[in-house]
């Protein structure tokens, strides 16, 4: 019943399987979704997705604004409930399996001004645990604790959100999600606006996530980071356009030129600027290319 | 007269007593709400919720029923249709909320000026009447109080991550659409055991203005509440005691000295005060030239 498609197939009435090397045909599925169709009001943001993501996977999904990632995040997060289609995660409806997944929204969503430290937004992530009318335990504390040290902000436990640099946001947010000791990281944009020494922490906490057995499903806008970094990539702009090995998915100008509608023309500069420095500095993401805005390449 | 004698004279009256009680009370409770009020954006939502309280009033009058049960079940359905109409969208929301809140208070005024014996009465629940509260709505307040608080107190945790951060909060499995609903519900409550002593008017004043002043000065949630709560406490009692001496309105009196203190910390707050403001403004003009 799943298609196990590969990396260059264009997503047709079947699944679009992320098969990668890490990925065996047995592997448990964390993410399934088929044939989802999902938006706001009167707007779809997406119509007819299907994607099933193996544990383990570390995977961007990529596309221009607007082209539903976050809407995929949020639906995934059962955040949003699909007009049709079913969503099934780590086994279970979407919803059902909440404390083994964790939640990272945009940056700009979060009111920077409310009052409360590092350390408090850290333990958010075991209040799910801990349970209603309970307070935190040693335990928690503990691993709210070892969250920050992993991002590197044990120093700043005491300090309120809003005196944070973006990046330093950004890491608190992700020892936020770490502390949730999930299975399952949904991030939005968790790179996004953030020095290239950040990107390359927070990708390794990533990174070693991945290798630990958690799924982890990123945004991100930024093509350079997502071929070195993720493993798998999802196109996608309203529909998944193709799924598979990362590096081979933004190496593909065709599937690009899908996924960013008719911006062809950029493509050869992109992929000359970023990808052919790929094969001799492989731990090196080029700065300065972190951010693709094709209406201001023309 | 000397110290003692100007604190201990008002209470040698039972009005007073159970006036200055009644603010304390009412004051704890909104100061503790209202902290969420002020970091949810909720102040208009708590002004229409108050005015929507009117035809329950009324209507609680006509069928000889308890005015605070009339009262909450208008405040707290208003509350909770409000919080509906926000999770459905379509209209926009303060749009939505303004329709709501005008047309029920003139239900309220309506159905008011069909009964002609209570027609004073209107005022004291347009501006409340402190000093006229009895031991039985003493009672009422301090229990439906002690409820607000005690949820508050036992979901704080929740409450705190659905107010910061709702989807975060929802994804890791936390009820966040009934928490949601469960706060406006309070909010409801609340405004309806604030009515008596301040009035449908200010009772927004009471949920919003402590809140704000603490915030102005802190950046801890729970030492947030803890200033609410001093600035509410303090101006009732000062308030109280200036409506007594001074002869003049016991609600209005205790909303002016919570919106002194505001304006205080408007001024001195040492992050967000304008005196602050002003200082460091010159530095950067020396840098420059």
């Amino acid at each position: 019943m799943l298609d196990s498609i590969g990396p260059h197939t264009t997503a047709g009435p079947g699944t679009a399987f992320v098969a990668t090397s890490a990925s065996t045909a047995g592997a448990d599925v964390a993410v399934r979704l088929t044939d989802v169709t999902a938006g706001y009001g009167d707007r779809l943001a997406l119509e007819g997705v299907s994607l099933a993501i193996p544990a383990g996977t570390l995977l961007a999904v990529i596309g221009p604004n607007g082209a539903g990632k976050s809407t995929l995040l949020k639906t995934m997060a059962g955040l949003l409930r699909p007009r049709s289609g079913t969503v099934e995660i780590l086994g279970s409806p979407a919803g059902v399996q909440a404390r083994r997944v964790a939640y990272v929204p945009q940056a700009e969503a979060v009111d920077w001004e409310f009052p409360v430290t590092v350390g408090e937004v850290v333990m958010m992530g075991r209040y799910a645990r801990i349970g209603i009318g309970r307070g935190a335990g040693r335990h928690d504390r503990e691993v709210v604790r070892r969250s920050l040290e992993t991002v590197g902000m044990a120093r700043v436990v005491n300090r309120q959100i809003g005196a944070l640099s973006g990046g330093q946001r950004r890491r608190v947010f992700l020892a936020r999600a770490l502390a949730a000791e999930p299975d399952l990281y949904l991030l939005d944009e968790p790179v996004t606006g953030v020095d290239a020494t950040t990107q390359e922490d927070l990708m390794d906490v990533l990174d070693a996530e991945a290798r630990a057995g958690k799924t982890v499903v990123a945004t991100t806008h930024d093509l350079a980071c997502a071929a070195h970094r993720f493993q798998a990539a999802a196109l996608v702009n309203r529909r998944v356009i193709a799924a598979g090995p990362a590096k081979d998915l933004i190496l593909d100008q065709r599937l690009l030129a899908e996924t960013y509608g008719g911006h062809v023309l950029v493509l050869p500069d992109l992929a000359g600027g970023i990808l052919l420095d790929d094969a001799h500095h492989h731990d090196e993401p080029p700065d300065g290319e972190s951010h693709y805005h094709p209406e201001q390449r023309r | 007269m000397n110290l003692g004698a100007f604190l201990l004279e008002p209470m040698t009256y039972g009005f007073m007593q159970r006036g200055l009680l009644a603010a304390l009370l009412v004051g704890v409770v909104c100061a503790v709400m209202g902290t969420f009020v002020v970091l949810k954006g909720l102040a208009f939502i708590g002004d229409a919720v108050s005015h929507a309280a009117l035809p329950g009033l009324v209507i609680a009058l006509f069928l000889g029923i308890p005015l605070y049960l009339g009262g909450a079940i208008a405040a707290v359905g208003t509350a909770i249709a409000i919080g509906a109409v926000a999770r459905r969208g379509g209209l926009r929301f303060d749009t939505a909320v303004g329709v709501v809140f005008a047309g029920t208070f003139a239900l309220g005024v309506l159905l008011f000026s069909t009964i002609r014996h209570y027609t004073a009465d209107l005022f004291s629940y347009l501006l409340g009447n402190v000093l006229g509260i009895t031991t039985t709505d003493l009672l009422t307040i301090g229990l439906l109080g002690a409820i607000v608080i005690a949820l508050i107190v036992i979901l704080r945790k929740e409450l705190l991550y659905a107010t910061f951060d709702p989807a975060g909060a929802a994804a890791s499995g936390l009820p966040v659409a009934a928490l949601e609903y469960l706060l406006l519900a309070l909010l409801g409550v609340t405004i309806v055991v604030s009515i008596q002593a301040v009035g449908i008017v200010m009772v927004v004043a009471m949920l919003v203005t402590p809140a704000a002043t603490a915030q102005l000065l802190i950046d801890r949630f729970g030492r947030m509440i803890a200033v609410s709560i001093a600035v509410a406490a303090s101006s009732a009692v000062v308030g109280l005691y200036l409506s007594f001496y001074l002869n003049v309105a016991s609600g209005a009196a205790i909303v002016l000295v919570e919106t002194v203190l505001f304006l205080a910390a408007l001024l001195l707050s040492p992050r967000h005060g304008l005196l602050a403001g002003w200082r460091r403004a010159p530095e950067v003009g020396t840098e420059a030239s």
